[in-house]
């Protein structure tokens, strides 16, 4: 295999596999009860990390992100629902903090460009087998004359 | 096909290469002038008031709290640590805005007294009051992801600007001088 294709295949296997999931290096950082370590997991993952930006607050190594664990487990502890944690994120960062960008008006075409992508290329689809179906202009008398003269019929 | 239809289909890929290339420029003249910062937080707490907490202060002075912020707002309230480069940098533009009477109280982020002690002694300080946030809990609280960050706080006691980022003569004079004029 050559150099360039191993390298092809080698990022594709990367590709494939699951992301390294977590940058909590402390095990102490992470709750003693499974259950509740995994939803604060779940709920970092959705949370982007205000530092690094294109990294979750559990993939992070940044300072911010350790807090916000920290504040997340403590809401999980707590009792706090998945949704109130996501709201207490919210009112401090922003949508911005969320890494999948809620549906709402001010979204709505950046959901909607898949949609409008799709649109645009069945009409113009549509447009050129229309227009390819049509049947052609018969000849006029004067053109048949021309087109049999050249054919040297 | 008409001759024009064909002309069309041949000038088309120009025009949206130019649509596309004049957006791009102008996309770019944005982020020139710092009109357009793709890595810019959204500041939700702006129009919210100021969260409550309670901090130490750096000795010898007093710590202080959201009532005490309340009791002297108009002011600005700069987050700073030692270990920041552009808090430093913005030292100088900081001193300024204390010549001209603004009140500004300062929280240390994330850093120890004594070191917040030395960065003051060595690049001045601006502030009347100075409090330290050493887990750096508070500052969460105002939606802080990094520091310099600068807060205007106005008389009723709600924020009306977050700056993230060391001040410049040109952010002073864009952003918080028209600021002042409308809240102080």
């Amino acid at each position: 295999m050559t150099r360039p294709a191993r390298a092809a295949l080698a990022l594709c296997l990367a590709l494939l596999l699951p992301p390294a999931a977590h940058a909590i290096g402390d095990p102490g950082e992470m709750l003693a009860n499974p259950a509740q370590e995994q939803r604060a997991e779940r709920i970092g993952e959705q949370l982007r990390c205000l530092v690094c930006q294109n990294e979750s607050i559990e993939q992070s190594n940044a300072g911010l992100a350790r807090d916000l664990r920290r504040i997340i487990r403590q809401q999980v502890v707590a009792g706090k629902t998945d949704e109130q944690i996501i709201h207490w994120m919210v009112a401090r960062y922003g949508d911005f903090v969320l890494l999948k960008p809620p549906f709402d008006p001010s979204t709505l075409l950046l959901w909607g460009a898949p949609v409008l992508a799709v649109g645009a290329g069945a009409a113009a689809i549509l447009l050129v087998r229309r227009r390819s179906a049509a049947a052609p202009v018969p000849l006029s008398e004067e053109e048949r004359k021309q087109a049999s003269e050249l054919l040297g019929r | 096909m008409t001759p024009l239809q064909r002309r069309a289909l041949l000038l088309a890929p120009f025009g949206f290469a130019a649509i596309g290339g004049s957006a791009m420029w102008v996309l770019l003249e944005r982020l020139r002038d710092g009109a357009y910062d793709p890595h810019a937080v959204p500041d939700p707490m702006v129009g919210k008031p100021v969260p409550h907490f309670a901090l130490p202060g750096l000795q010898p002075g007093s710590g202080f709290d959201t009532a005490e912020v309340l009791k002297h707002a108009p002011l600005l309230l700069n987050f700073f640590a030692s270990w920041c480069l552009p808090c430093a940098q913005e030292a100088t533009e900081l001193m300024r805005l204390k010549q001209r009477g603004l009140p500004i109280w300062g929280v240390v982020y994330k850093d120890k007294p004594d070191a917040a002690a030395a960065f003051l002694k060595q690049n001045g300080n601006p502030y009347r009051r100075v409090a330290v946030d050493e887990p750096g809990r508070v500052a969460i609280d105002f939606g802080l992801y990094g520091v310099p960050e600068t807060y205007l706080v106005d008389r009723q006691g709600i924020l009306r600007w977050r700056w993230a980022g060391g001040l410049s003569p040109s952010v002073v004079r864009d952003w918080l001088t028209p600021l002042l004029k409308t809240y102080t």
